[in-house]
């Protein structure tokens, strides 16, 4: 169940980002959501690994490297939104540093006004 | 009006397509093969006991130095789009200087910040957390002071030294494991030690404090040349 909502809500939030990247022209805006897309991408891949009566993907003395097995969730989507999170942040410094260009140059964040590369 | 409808027909499909996905999701009552592997192994291969940092720092250790070379190169970029074509005296205009709530607030906070993210990345191996997370904690002590003293010239030769040394530092660790144990980045070149100790699972405590403090002198560069874009 827990599983079932927590991709539910991830997916809710991919669409939600998409919705937010297509409707606005305001650049910041949109930056800000793809970053809640994101969030959702990284939402869903967790959800994937969970399992239900088990527990986080640490050996300790309540779970025995013997039975780690039976007893953990999968380690490996966890690993992966690791790496996800850690290169989506590089990506959003990336957009803002673009933006504050653009900005720079053209005095406005409105994506209408870049007609360079529109055909 | 036709953009909109497109659009909203656009997140219609997929939301369509998310639908079926979400309706055809069974939760695997195993652990699949590759998972089952990390369980059964990471204790005696590794000795690590956080699972997930023997998979990112060793089992697919090469990967992570991939990351963070993705990390430097957007940081690198990030440096250079933003110094274009700035003049440096313009950007030392006067600012408006912190409050005294945020002042003497920072010198509570700031140390124990960073000594929080410090803890996180040594313990990487026994708890969660690790090199990236205590990394992106030592950068939010890094904003704080940031933002309780933006007049003060930001010490950017510092930063870039602690980042390069880190990463040198990295890649020596991954050459020392091709020497003496079974190939790049393995960690068993230091004893593995008893799992659940703090000097256990070989070199993945070394590693993944280097990678704590990459990440986190390549955070603050980041928040470092972003403050100085304050001025526009």
């Amino acid at each position: 169940m827990i599983a079932y909502l927590a991709m539910a809500t991830g997916f809710l939030l991919i669409l939600i980002g998409f919705y937010g990247a297509l409707t606005n022209r305001n650049l910041l805006r949109m930056i800000v959501a793809f970053t809640i897309a994101d969030s959702g991408v990284n939402l869903v891949i967790v959800a994937v690994g969970y399992m239900r009566g088990r527990t986080a993907p640490i050996l300790d003395a309540t779970v025995p490297a013997a039975d780690a097995a039976a007893r953990i969730i999968d380690p490996v989507p966890q690993a992966l939104v690791l790496t996800a999170i850690v290169i989506g942040v590089g990506v959003t410094a990336l957009m803002l540093a673009y933006a504050y260009r653009l900005y720079e140059k053209k005095r406005s964040l409105d994506i209408a006004k870049f007609m360079d590369l529109k055909w | 009006m036709i953009k909109r409808v497109s659009v909203l027909l656009l997140l219609l499909a997929v939301g369509a397509i998310f639908a079926t996905l979400l309706a055809g999701y069974e939760a695997d009552p195993e652990l699949n093969l590759t998972a089952r592997y990390y369980a059964d192994r990471t204790a005696a291969d590794i000795g690590a006991a956080n699972i997930v940092t023997a998979i990112v720092v060793t089992y697919r250790g090469l990967d992570t130095l991939g990351e963070v070379t993705v990390l430097f190169l957007s940081a690198a970029i990030l440096g250079l789009v933003l110094a274009q074509g700035r003049k440096r005296e313009q950007a030392r205009r006067e600012r408006v200087p912190a409050g005294e709530l945020l002042t003497t607030g920072t010198r509570i906070l700031a140390p124990l910040i960073m000594l929080l993210g410090v803890h996180v990345f040594v313990n990487g191996h026994l708890t969660p957390g690790g090199g990236f997370q205590g990394g992106a904690i030592v950068a939010s002590g890094v904003l704080l002071l940031l933002l309780a003293d933006p007049v003060k010239h930001f010490a950017h030769g510092l930063i870039a030294a602690v980042e390069s040394l880190a990463g040198i530092f990295y890649v020596a660790i991954g050459l020392l494991g091709l020497l003496l144990a079974g190939g790049f980045l393995d960690n068993r070149f230091l004893p593995t030690g008893e799992l659940g100790a703090l000097f256990s699972a070989g070199a993945i405590p070394l590693i993944y404090s280097l990678i704590g403090l990459k990440v986190g002198a390549e955070f603050s560069a980041i928040l470092a040349d972003l403050s100085d874009t304050e001025e526009l």
